[in-house]
């Protein structure tokens, strides 16, 4: 592989003609792409690891963001030491269909018109990303992964990953995730896409012309999904009742209290990296996801064949895709055969832990995925 | 690495390149043995997830779960042996958990202490107290075993429900007795188990 080659590295782009046929019927093309490696591919092209991203993320698992200048959002699992290391790796992080980093969204301009698609985008699913990772792993060359790995809806794909190509995945790494949505994750993204369809600056889904987007809906929406991000405890741990920069209450409705000032800092940032649009449209990605309606009702048909090795983590205190899920892909698993080693971690900091300092993450996934190249 | 005389004899008797579950495996140290010295395909259940953490970081496929509750969702004869080392006594429901093994794997290992070695018998007999030994080293309130059998009770188990023995080992140390003085002599035994 040429160094020089323009596929490879930071903040790439490419253009694939399609067409994709998606779940729901119609016809994608052509589909923008962004995406990031790291590293260099090997001669055998046998040290590839695609890594998915979750709801709000993006390719820059381990690069800068462009907009908010923060680190990449994987630099603890992702980098020189860590357990996917570029100087062992060739990593590939893609920008999610539907998302606004790169890859065509609503907010992508329509072919041969000139405006974005907006909510004239066609709905996507989990399978249409994975679809689209896998076009583009065409493009660059790279027919089997040596692993999938990804937290959340990025757990999500990886399972997807192992039952739509089971032949281009060796090793699959799922962390709090789950192989369907439940009622009550559809419920939480519906609170949210209500809150942006309420702001009557959504418009439809037309804000783009007057660069005046659903701001104050998007910002809810980020709120109330950022509960779920945390735990009780960890949010108790974090704030408690204390009080934002004052010393009594205001007997108003100021952000009294240090919670309150942390979620609108968390809305208030996000609505500066995120298209209120594609919020609507991944989160109804994520809520038609159930792997096992795919395969005949069953989740163990999903892997019968696939020869992938998995690698199943959760957390004790994520109570947005608990144990008990990661426990029911692990069952099915084992009713196909697969070789799958499961472990529920102990953190208090909830669904994110997979995003924190959590250094027997790190222990697993680097013995999980350093089995897999001796094989 | 010298294992545990129990799991230095099951590693002695799996036949290589066989398929293998341990249930209650630990940090793997038996599959691992069996995977590196005897190229055997070797899955693990282990409850703790310090453990499972450990058995993973050093690349087997181990599951976090409960030989109670987790050997459901395996299908028939998918082993040819399933393990169960040190473990049975622990169980809420070891006559399912045996035929659960039974199920899954064409063969079954089975180890557990024996309740009736001497010292076990003169603990009770002269001390009038909840024996703790060599082979059973934790007080009665903080003991896994909830469950505690003799090798005699495990015989007459095997007899009561058809289960074939093919073959058995009763260890005191790191040496072994006959099967005759087993009852009395013996710690910890293996047998060798099928349908």
């Amino acid at each position: 592989m040429s160094s020089l080659d323009q596929r490879f590295g930071l903040a790439r782009s490419v253009t694939l003609p399609g067409p994709l046929k998606l779940d729901g019927g119609l016809r994608f093309g052509p589909i923008d792409i962004g995406y990031e490696t790291y590293g260099q591919l090997n001669a055998d092209n046998s040290n590839a690891i695609l890594i998915c991203h979750a709801l709000t993320g993006d390719q820059h698992v381990a690069s800068t963001h462009p907009i908010t200048g923060k680190p990449g959002w994987w630099t603890r699992m992702v980098g020189t030491g860590r357990p996917i290391d570029p100087a062992r790796h060739f990593v590939i992080c893609v920008n999610v269909l539907g998302s606004c980093m790169g890859t065509s969204g609503p907010a992508s301009l329509e072919p041969g018109c000139l405006t974005p698609y907006a909510m004239r985008f066609p709905v996507i699913t989990i399978r249409d990303m994975v679809r689209v990772q896998a076009l583009l792993l065409d493009h660059l060359g790279i027919p089997t992964l040596a692993a999938v790995i990804g937290g959340s809806m990025g757990g999500m794909q990886v399972l997807e990953w192992a039952a739509t190509y089971p032949r281009r995945v060796r090793s699959a790494v799922v962390i709090a995730a789950a192989a369907r949505h439940s009622a009550q994750n559809i419920a939480f993204n519906e609170v949210g896409r209500q809150a942006i369809m309420a702001d009557p600056r959504w418009r439809g889904g037309d804000y783009y012309a007057e660069a005046d987007p659903p701001s104050a809906g998007l910002a809810v929406a980020r709120m109330a999904a950022h509960i779920t991000y945390l735990s009780e405890a960890g949010l108790t741990e974090k704030f408690g009742r204390r009080l934002q920069a004052r010393d009594a209450k205001s007997f108003g409705f100021d952000a009294d209290f240090q919670v309150e000032s942390y979620l609108r800092h968390q809305g208030i940032s996000f609505v500066e990296r995120f298209d209120a649009n594609s919020y609507l449209y991944i989160t109804r990605a994520m809520d038609y996801f159930d792997l096992a309606e795919e395969h005949g009702g069953r989740l163990a048909n999903a892997f019968k064949g696939s020869t992938a090795r998995f690698c199943v983590v959760s957390f004790d205190s994520d109570w947005l895709y608990p144990t008990s899920e990661a426990r029911a892909v692990v069952h099915a698993l084992n009713a196909a055969g697969a070789a799958v080693s499961f472990v529920e971690l102990s953190s208090a900091f909830g669904h994110d832990s997979f995003l924190l300092d959590t250094p027997e993450l790190n222990r697993v996934v680097d013995g999980f995925l350093r089995a897999g190249e001796l094989r | 690495m010298s294992l545990r005389p129990d799991l230095a004899i099951i590693a002695e008797n799996v036949a290589p390149g066989s398929r293998v579950l341990d249930v209650g495996c630990g940090d793997g140290e038996l599959m691992a043995v069996l995977r590196d010295r005897r190229q055997v395909d070797a899955r693990g259940i282990e409850i703790a997830a310090a453990n499972v953490s450990a058995a993973v970081a050093r690349g087997l496929s181990v599951v976090q779960g409960d030989a109670d509750t987790d050997l459901a969702n395996y299908p028939d004869q998918a082993f040819d042996y399933a393990i169960l080392s040190q473990t049975l006594q622990t169980a809420r429901a070891p006559d399912r958990v045996l035929d659960e093994l039974l199920r899954i794997g064409r063969r079954a290992f089975v180890s557990f202490p024996n309740f009736a070695h001497w010292r076990v018998r003169l603990a009770l007999l002269w001390g009038g107290r909840m024996p703790m030994t060599p082979a059973l080293p934790v007080s009665w309130w903080a003991t896994e075993n909830i469950h505690h059998f003799t090798i005699d009770d495990f015989r007459a188990f095997l007899r009561e429900r058809g289960v074939t023995v093919e073959d058995a080992w009763f260890l005191n140390g790191n040496k072994r007795t006959t099967a005759a003085a087993a009852n009395l002599r013996a710690e910890h035994a293996v047998f060798l188990l099928r349908r």
